[in-house]
């Protein structure tokens, strides 16, 4: 016991000591780094398109299905042999379907499942294509127009996305 | 790009990072922990500590070391949370919760990096990085300190010396820990994670939080810690951006347990007794990663709980690594994986987070393995087993079998608890089978020191803040002070010398026996509980 408080002791000396280096002067260093101009917008995350909010209007593009209370992100946790979330993705799927005109069978599944953040700023492809015939008729932009802006709003190295938060932006831009 | 191409694609950038930084920082650990001098910096430590570096400790001091610091660091952690509407940056997010702080604290300091909060609405900045980060940083330190005591254990011969834990424990923080903690986060910065002292930003008309993640999120990697600056934990777009950053952060989750295997073999002197324990971590962690990505790729709603730009290839090797390692963090929700996929994922850590494991803690559990595969060859050609030129008696097989049994007791005993408590059943996010999945990765999360959940059950009643805290702190400390106990026996020792008799632990016999070692406990430990849960979920 003796040996342990001894220990111990020097134990709070040197967590003091580690706290001011790795819990002060190292995040602060990193920080000031950070504020660097070419860095400073996206450790600010301002203006950022690294995460997507539904907006309200049938001229926007709709993200997915989010399950996180606003500030804080989250996922729905439910797991496939969960009937009663069964219904709610039926659900959703025949809501997105009627919005859209298209036939069920055509809703891609990324639009009827819930991101892990919440926030996915990412639809795929074919969830884009799907939307842009009602984004072109509420925003006033021409069919061609619309899918114009979902190809440049097109990237990724391994899986192809389109970023809802760019895309809106720009049809605000161009409408 | 198909999946499957884009995956292997991944998967080999992966590889070849690890395969080229492999030699230079597995070397540069094990010159960090054989090195004579001092650091101007360190030196400043040990004196304000009061310590004589140079004089070196008996396993039960150096136990004492890991102990006492461990707990004035859960005691600082617990204050400072029950404190935060006094300080800075706390956003009138106000004082934690005791039974939340508890189980924060132990977790922080055990390497777990349970969350049973929701960071954006509980923890400021201030605890985030005075109390959290610190943490992440010194208990992976001390993973890393009491792998080098082990093999201290097997390299020195007739001593009781076993090094100085508090030189140990600073040298793996400031000359490995450190370094490339600064170095990723300013990378990862210059690929979007973000770095504020703002409590959130305006993205078209709502406010979504931010905080300061790039200095915690490389350390919650590359510590195997875990814990989220945010809720999503690497899901969430502000700790990882990109398909590149999900790369890097995988890759940081991976090194330091991957390389150790280098500073291994490097100390003992024989550079392929670390080869063949990094051949049976890989062949384990590979065919789990089919496991998942196969399961996860024919899912019924593959998606759920998935970010787009991660896709199945990039969740399922990230899901595999962080448990494989004792990590913890998640980019994609397990809780929604198939019951295959899902129960890969539980069994990855049921395996004793050793394919690789977390730092240190991996490497240990693989050698303790290793003791206990010679031990069983040994039985088998009735021969007293032997291993890296000392004899395995009754003592260090006791040892072993103490450390390696800890985490299963308190696993089953906690889980088995929990699913006959009345307040469970309201606990649960899913029903039947994957209900019982849900407390058993908790409890496997928490006795072996990960840190991930099926995160939709609710954890914040008093029975599992503090039966979750409990498992944390023996499924940590108790296999520390076993193994401890372990090189103080294997270092009184003599070497053995080599002779026909010795089977040689570098070639396939003795990695298909550790394999299959590693392999048979978990089976043998855990089928009947996994029957009921992941596997009849599979079958359904």
């Amino acid at each position: 016991m003796n040996n342990f408080l001894k220990q111990s002791w020097a134990g709070l000396r040197i967590l003091l000591a580690l706290t001011v280096l790795l819990g002060v002067l190292y995040p602060l260093s990193v920080w000031g780094i950070s504020r660097i101009p070419g860095l400073h917008a996206n450790a600010e995350a301002t203006g950022t398109t690294l995460v997507a909010v539904a907006r309200e209007g049938d001229q926007y593009f709709v993200p997915r299905p989010s399950a996180a209370t606003l500030p804080a992100s989250g996922g729905s946790n439910k797991s496939e042999i969960n009937e009663d979330y069964t219904k709610v993705v039926a659900e959703r799927r025949t809501e997105i379907a009627r919005r859209e005109g298209v036939p069920e069978n055509e809703v891609p599944q990324d639009a009827v499942t819930a991101s892990a953040s919440g926030l996915d700023p990412h639809i795929s492809p074919e969830y884009a294509a799907l939307q842009v015939p009602r984004v072109a008729r509420a925003s006033g932009l021409s069919v061609e127009e619309v899918r114009e802006l979902v190809a440049s709003a097109t990237h990724g190295t391994f899986t192809t996305t389109v970023n809802v938060t760019a895309l809106n932006r720009a049809i605000d831009s161009a409408s | 790009m198909s999946p499957l191409v884009a995956g292997l694609l991944q998967v080999g950038i992966l590889l070849t990072a690890l395969a080229v930084v492999y030699r230079p920082l597995g070397d540069h650990m094990a010159r960090v922990f054989s090195a004579q001098g001092h650091l101007r910096v360190e030196r400043a430590i040990y004196r304000f500590a009061r310590i004589n570096p140079d004089a070196e400790q008996k396993w039960s001091t150096y136990a004492y070391g890991v102990l006492g610091f461990s707990f004035v660091s859960i005691v600082f952690l617990y204050v400072l949370q029950r404190v935060q509407s006094v300080l800075p940056w706390n956003f009138d997010r106000g004082n934690v919760s005791e039974g939340m702080a508890f189980n924060t604290a132990i977790s922080f300091v055990a390497n777990t990096n349970w969350q049973s909060y929701v960071p954006e609405a509980v923890m400021g900045h201030t605890v985030q990085m005075v109390g959290l980060t610190v943490q992440n940083f010194v208990s992976a330190a001390v993973g890393l300190a009491v792998a080098v005591a082990l093999v201290r254990g097997f390299v020195r011969h007739q001593t009781d010396r076993l090094g100085n834990f508090w030189v140990d424990l600073v040298r793996g923080t400031i000359r490995i820990l450190l370094p490339i903690a600064f170095i990723g986060a300013i990378v990862l910065i210059a690929f979007g994670v973000t770095m504020s002292l703002k409590s959130g930003v305006d993205v078209d008309g709502q406010v979504v939080a931010n905080a300061p993640v790039a200095s915690q999120e490389v350390i919650k990697e590359l510590g195997t810690n875990g814990g989220g600056v945010l809720n999503a934990n690497s899901a969430h777009p502000f700790e990882n951006p990109n398909e590149w950053t999900n790369l890097i952060e995988i890759f940081l989750i991976l090194v330091i347990p991957v390389s150790l295997t280098r500073t291994f073999g490097r100390l003992v002197g024989n550079p392929k007794q670390g080869h063949v324990l990094l051949g049976v971590m890989g062949v384990i962690w590979t065919a789990m990663l089919a496991v998942i990505w196969t399961a996860e790729a024919n899912g019924i709603r593959p998606l759920e709980g998935k970010e787009l730009r991660f896709g199945i290839p990039g969740s399922a090797i990230f899901a595999d690594a962080t448990t494989g390692t004792s990590t913890g963090a998640v980019n994609s929700l397990h809780d929604s994986y198939t019951g295959l996929g899902g129960g890969a994922t539980l069994l990855n850590m049921l395996f004793g987070e050793m394919t690789p494991g977390g730092v240190g803690t991996g490497l240990y559990s693989i050698l303790v393995m290793a003791i206990i595969a010679m031990f069983l060859a040994g039985l088998m050609v009735g021969r007293t087993p032997e291993y890296l030129g000392k004899k395995l008696g009754r003592k260090e097989v006791t040892a072993a079998a103490v450390s390696i049994l800890a985490m299963p007791t308190v696993l089953l005993i906690g889980a088995g608890i929990a699913a006959i408590l009345p307040s469970t059943q309201g606990a649960l996010n899913n029903p039947g089978e994957h209900g019982l999945s849900e407390i058993l990765y908790a409890y496997a999360s928490a006795s072996n020191n990960n840190g991930s959940a099926f995160a939709g059950i609710t954890v914040t009643n008093d029975w599992f803040q503090s039966s979750l805290g409990l498992c944390m702190l023996f499924g940590r400390f108790v296999p520390i002070v076993a193994v401890l106990a372990l090189a103080g026996s294997l270092a009184a020792q003599k070497k053995v010398p080599v002779t026909a008799g010795t089977l040689p632990t570098t070639g396939p016999l003795f990695a298909t026996l550790l394999t299959g070692s590693i392999v048979l406990v978990a089976a043998l430990t855990f089928v009947p509980a996994l029957a009921l849960g992941p596997i009849a979920e599979a079958l359904l």
